[in-house]
């Protein structure tokens, strides 16, 4: 039996992923494209050369902290679809420390991402307080306060960091995460030191939640806050604090585009999406630590990938969207393959 | 004799476990069968057999002799089954028609005919004397009302043969005498119930013959007649049961608990403890008597601080606990054994472990510096599974997967070791087999005899009768009385309970 | 359990891996296939080595705007000398800012010489790589970068929305006329400044409604704003939002279509977009304020191919190149006598006489003086 479940536990995830691809690779073929040429495309777009690894990394940084927000919050219950105004404010806040302060790098790096850091955590607090002490559902809260965060954001870009400007001017060195040197290494992608600190929030939410009495409080009231109260754990406590962590997480997002990919702000003509793309993120990885850095991994490749599809095989933008979808898609739904499987099992006996 | 239904040999496996091994229980037309087992002895796991929710691996049902498969609850609901639920399956703000028609609704010119179906209810209901109103609320009527309109279900549905999944779990005793009137009154028209259960007193009240379960295996079928409360227990457990608690006198000493002029409302904010007294000392078991909804969850909840008090003074050795935070009345020595244990007393998907530390998880040695030492948590855990008999695949299993009486025993040795001066003891043994209730009471007891206060809340005289050594009667709020066990019976609490004033003590009109 | 998850997890990424690592390793083969048949191809068709390619802004190609007129400019140029999407010249779609760098990268290394950023949002993207490829050619639509491998196309759209805004004035039965733009920027607020002054040129007691929308992909909104304008007895937007503009055309559309005798007006940009318009018999485009930027691709590209790029250079097209002008598709609404005296007026501005304002500040300047 138990060697049959080890079996199954990784034979349902690659069945996943074969899965998807072939449905992709049946979507391309009725639309007149080769798959095969379609996903050495999208191989080729995530891990080609060393600038496209670079890209990915890059592109997995945000993701990865998103993922980890949203997994936080889930962890107590809670439903942060707020991660995306979250980053916005933190990539504001990391632009403005690094663009407003001159100090050494030492200093000013660390003080950009506290900044991140608390305008992420201040977004998270506004509902979580809400909820905590009147009951509004934090969903609904959320989501005004990513356009609170969308259009005061555009808003202070305009009047305050520039005069009537799109885009402010580029943060001083001291306060950049991006790398020469990894530049250099990837042919000028803009992978930045970015990813070593994502990796280390990960390794923190992973602590916080095992390893500490908060995480075991905030678990606690996950599951069931009635027992929480009743073990005379403070609930409002929990899940103000659990929104807390969870902003400030989404919020180090925004420091990693601010710092390190763009190393300034521009104006938004939309949401960055990383927030929303968190919430897949966070579901895929089981909102584990450990998960969340799998699932970010993935995602990350294959939107990054996806960019090749086009210009690399000429399957059209639209098209790619909904391969990806699928792939994810059938991850996701593994559940359905290991029920089949089961099915399957019980008809052979 | 005919058969109505006929279970033969069955046997169902789970992984890991086989939860039914050659089970045979042969129903007679017009029979109430009981199915007796402790928790997990493997009851529900036959019934979802009969009614198709589990295929068994070996073994054959028959219905009227004939033999069938019964792949899923729709045949069995053809076939003439119909299962009243131990957790009512109603959805609250419908009526009560409407929920009986729920998924089944006639119609008329693709409109509902609520009218027709409504006359339709109200005359089953009449038939059998259910007295059910068929167009109240759902929300509006009583647990009791709830339960006979899932009856009605089954009856509108055409069922034969009823089961009965722990229906007098959730009841008053004066609900659970008018559940066995409608019973017989159904046995009379005709049909044949089986009635699981684990409290032998209503088996030999009601039923004509008795199938025993023990972990998973059939022990036989007894006519109830040829038996003896004691002699089903020993079946059931396997060994001899004792049924009166043993204990030497109560030797009370000082007041430690106080409660004076006690007021408490509910979250409608309507006052549900309306001035209550009450004293209890140590070395004493207080046990409150009453009809669930005279204050009494109000009243444990105000104690141990999930529930804020209006006025009035509650003291423990002197000190006043009233209003303060949960944390702070258990670190003033109060242990609390909630009445709902999913719901308060363990956070199911932590581990068994995990649940042991709730309330002391942040004191040393279990945590320093705010992280948490695993091992000391752990060893504490496996302290307690051993001392109070948790029966658990390791303290590492999720709450969750425990059975009742082991979630209950861990929840007990939990409150226990942290030694408190009163011990809350909430309908500690509701749902639970006698095994379990054994052991719940010997130790509330031994706490006792430590010297310790002991406040005992529960829905059953029984219970109360045989552990208590003082009796509070609350009705309304207040306490109307107080008496020692030996000085009264369960006709007299009965009428207390129901409101009536206080009568002579020690007059006995029921015997068992 | 929480192990069993991160070894599926794991397992998943790992399988993942292989499946792509096994896809390209088969796919290498058909790759190479495909390159040689490719470069047959290439000697067979196309006349010359030259390839150029182009990056949209997040609006995307098909956006009826700004994005599709460039890409018509390419293609017309690739048609032209045998060049077809793949071959010669192509696009590559950004569905985000994070897009643009990737997507440049891409085309660079498909070693296109000369790579074309549509819109002001690439502009730090694009001074970027033109800093570090200095062999291959760029060029920046409606922005400046500065690099010797780089040249910058600019329009004078405050000209073309002067314009627009005197037929808008000669049209309007309220008085009243609604601007709607996609993000709040320099560059849109030289439509809006131009809009105004052509407008209050003809009459300056008319009131103009000035909405932005802060996108220029959010047709929704577009809908949104549109509804609330014409609710306010305005007869006609101008719109400068590239795909937020739909949802214009579209409310105006639907309005029409459930009163077909209301008078409403939409006036376009960058193209003609009088398709758009279109509904039953009726058609909702007033005129459009036509950017030809396919012009300014077509002429940079051969300019390139031919060996004389505007080496950092900063263009500007205007009505004088005839890169700018107003699209008259619309006979019945844009009768003679408004072509007439919208013809008088770009007389006027190319021959110096009115100086259009393109800025807010310019704009107060300018109607103070009329």
């Amino acid at each position: 039996m138990t060697k049959s479940n080890k079996l199954f536990t990784i034979l349902i995830p690659i069945i996943s992923v074969l899965l998807g691809l072939i449905a992709g690779a049946i979507i391309m073929l009725i639309s007149g494209y080769n798959p095969i040429l379609g996903y050495t495309a999208l191989w080729n777009g995530a891990f080609g050369d060393a600038f496209t690894m670079g890209e990915t990394v890059r592109r997995i940084t945000p993701l990865l902290l998103t993922g980890l927000a949203v997994a936080f919050a889930f962890r107590t219950g809670l439903f942060n679809i707020g991660a995306e105004g979250q980053v916005i404010v933190g990539w504001l806040a990391a632009v403005w420390v690094g663009l407003a302060i001159d100090a050494p790098m030492i200093i000013h790096l660390p003080l950009a991402i506290l900044a991140s850091l608390a305008a992420g955590a201040l977004w998270g607090f506004i509902p979580g307080l809400l909820k905590a002490k009147l009951g509004v559902h934090e969903v609904i809260v959320t989501i005004m306060m990513n356009y609170i965060a969308l259009y005061s954001v555009n808003e202070i870009i305009r009047n305050v960091l520039t005069e009537q400007e799109t885009t402010t001017d580029a943060i001083s060195p001291s306060a950049s995460l991006a790398s020469e040197w990894l530049q250099g290494l990837t042919y000028f992608s803009r992978m930045h030191y970015g990813i070593l600190i994502a990796l280390f929030a990960a390794v923190t939410m992973w602590f916080i939640i095992q390893r500490t009495t908060i995480g075991y409080e905030l678990k606690a009231v996950g599951f069931n806050q009635h027992a929480s109260k009743y073990a005379g754990m403070n609930v409002s406590k929990n899940i103000i604090l659990s929104m807390v962590i969870s902003g400030a997480f989404a919020g180090l997002a925004g420091a990693m585009e601010g710092l390190g990919t763009y190393g300034t702000i521009s104006i938004m003509s939309g949401f960055t999406n990383l927030g929303f793309d968190g919430i897949a993120v966070a579901l895929l990885g089981a909102n584990n630590a450990f998960g969340v850095i799998l699932a970010a991994i993935l995602f990350g490749v294959l939107k990054e990938g996806a960019g090749q599809m086009p210009t690399g095989a000429g399957v059209p933008t639209e098209l790619v969207d909904i391969i990806i979808a699928l792939i994810i898609f059938f991850v996701a739904s593994s559940y359905i393959i290991r029920w089949i499987l089961l099915r399957f099992k019980k008809e052979g006996k | 004799m005919e058969y109505v239904i006929e279970m033969l040999n069955i046997r169902k496996e789970f992984p890991g476990i086989v939860a039914n091994d050659d089970i045979t229980v042969q129903l007679k037309k017009g029979e109430i069968h009981a199915l007796l087992g402790e928790n997990g002895a493997g009851k529900s796991t036959l019934m979802n057999v009969l009614f198709g929710l589990y295929q068994p691996e070996k073994g054959e049902i028959r219905v009227k002799g004939k033999k069938v498969s019964i792949t899923n609850p729709n045949i069995a609901n053809d076939l003439g089954i119909g299962m009243v639920h131990q957790h009512f399956m109603l959805v609250e703000p419908f009526t009560v028609t409407q929920n009986i028609i729920l998924g089944n609704e006639p119609t008329k010119k693709g409109k509902i005919d609520i009218k027709k179906a409504e006359k339709e209810v109200q005359e089953i209901s009449d038939k059998y004397g259910l007295k059910v109103d068929a167009s109240a609320k759902i929300s509006d009527i009583s647990v009791g009302m709830q339960q006979r309109v899932e009856i009605l279900k089954t009856l509108y549905r055409g069922a034969d043969v009823l089961i009965f999944d722990e229906p007098t779990a959730v009841l008053t005793p004066q609900e659970i005498h008018e559940l066995i009137e409608i019973m017989q009154s159904l046995i009379a028209e005709g049909k044949s119930i089986i009635l699981i259960t684990h409290k032998l007193k209503e088996i030999m009240q009601v039923c004509d013959r008795c199938t025993v379960i023990r972990k998973g295996k059939g022990i036989g079928t007894v006519d109830v007649a040829d038996t003896s409360v004691s002699k089903l227990a020993s079946l059931m457990v396997g060994r001899d049961v004792v049924f009166k608690t043993e204990k030497k006198p109560a030797e009370p000493k000082e007041t430690v608990f106080k409660i004076e002029n006690l007021v408490v409302k509910d979250s409608r904010k309507v006052s549900m403890v309306k001035g209550l007294d009450l004293e209890i000392r140590a070395g004493e078991i207080v046990g409150i008597a009453g009809v669930d909804g005279n204050g009494q969850s109000e009243l444990v909840e105000a104690i141990t601080g999930l529930r804020k008090s209006e006025s009035g003074s509650i003291t423990l050795k002197n000190k006043n606990i009233k209003n303060l935070s949960p944390r702070k009345v258990t670190e003033s020595g109060i242990g609390h054994i909630p009445q709902d244990r999913h719901k308060y007393g363990l956070v199911l998907d932590y581990p068994v472990g995990a649940n042991i530390v709730l309330q002391t998880y942040y004191k040393k040695p279990y945590s320093k510096a705010s992280i948490l030492d695993y091992k000391e948590i752990y060893k504490k855990a496996k302290e307690i599974i051993e001392e109070y008999d948790v029966r658990t695949p390791s303290e590492f299993t999720k709450a969750r997967a425990l059975s009742g009486g082991n979630q209950q025993k861990a929840i007990i040795g939990r409150e226990l070791d942290r030694s408190p001066e009163l011990l809350i003891a909430a309908q500690p043994t509701r749902g639970l087999d006698v095994g379990a209730i054994e052991f719940i009471h010997k130790r509330l007891i031994e706490e006792r005899d430590k010297g310790r206060a002991v406040l005992l809340v529960s829905f059953e005289l029984d219970e109360i009768l045989d552990v208590s050594d003082r009796i509070a009667v609350m009705f309304d709020g207040k306490i109307v009385s107080t008496m020692k066990p030996e000085e009264t019976n369960e006709h007299e609490l009965g009428l207390l309970m129901a409101g009536s004033k206080a009568s002579g003590a020690g007059e006995s009109h029921d015997k068992e | 359990m929480r192990k069993n998850k991160f070894i599926l997890l794991f397992a998943l990424l790992l399988s993942l891996g292989l499946i792509l690592a096994a896809c390209g390793g088969g796919g290498s083969e058909s790759e190479s296939e495909s390159e040689a048949s490719g470069n047959e191809g290439d000697s067979e068709e196309s006349s010359t080595d030259f390839s150029a390619a182009m990056v949209t802004d997040i609006g995307g190609v098909d956006d009826k705007s700004f994005n599709q007129s460039s890409w018509e400019g390419l293609k017309a140029w690739g048609e032209e000398h045998g060049l077809s999407k793949g071959n010669g010249i192509d696009y590559a779609q950004s569905n985000d800012k994070a897009d643009y760098i990737p997507n440049l990268n891409r085309l660079i290394r498909d070693e296109y010489d000369l790579i074309f950023g549509i819109g002001f949002e690439l502009k730090e993207d694009l001074q970027k790589v033109a800093d570090q490829y200095p062999d291959t050619y760029f060029a920046l639509v409606d922005d400046t970068i500065e690099a010797d491998n780089g040249v910058s196309i600019t329009f004078k759209e405050h000209q073309g929305s002067f314009l627009v805004g005197v037929a808008a004035a000669l049209k309007t039965n309220t008085n009243k006329l609604g601007f709607v733009g996609g993000i709040d920027s320099p560059l849109i607020n030289k439509f809006e400044s131009g809009f105004i002054a052509g407008a209050k040129s003809v009459n300056p007691d008319i009131e103009i409604e000035v909405e932005y929308a802060e996108s220029f992909g959010d047709a929704a909104k577009g809908k949104i704003i549109a509804s609330n304008m014409y609710n306010n007895d305005i007869d006609i937007i101008y719109h400068a939002s590239g795909g937020t503009g739909n949802g214009v055309f579209n409310e105006a559309k639907d309005l029409k279509q459930n009163d077909p005798d209301r008078e409403i007006w939409v006036i376009g940009v960058d193209r003609d977009q009088h398709e758009e318009g279109q509904i039953g018999d009726h058609n909702v485009t007033l005129t459009s304020m036509v950017k030809r930027v396919d012009v300014a691709v077509q002429d940079v590209s051969n300019q390139t191919m031919n060996g004389e790029f505007p080496s950092g250079e900063v263009l500007e097209f205007g009505l004088e190149e005839e890169a700018i002008s107003f699209a008259t598709t619309n006979e019945e609404a844009m009768t003679d006598d408004i072509v007439s005296e919208v013809e008088e007026w770009q007389e006027k501005i190319a021959s110096g006489e009115v100086e259009v304002p393109q800025t807010r500040e310019e704009t107060e300047a300018f109607v103070d003086g009329l």
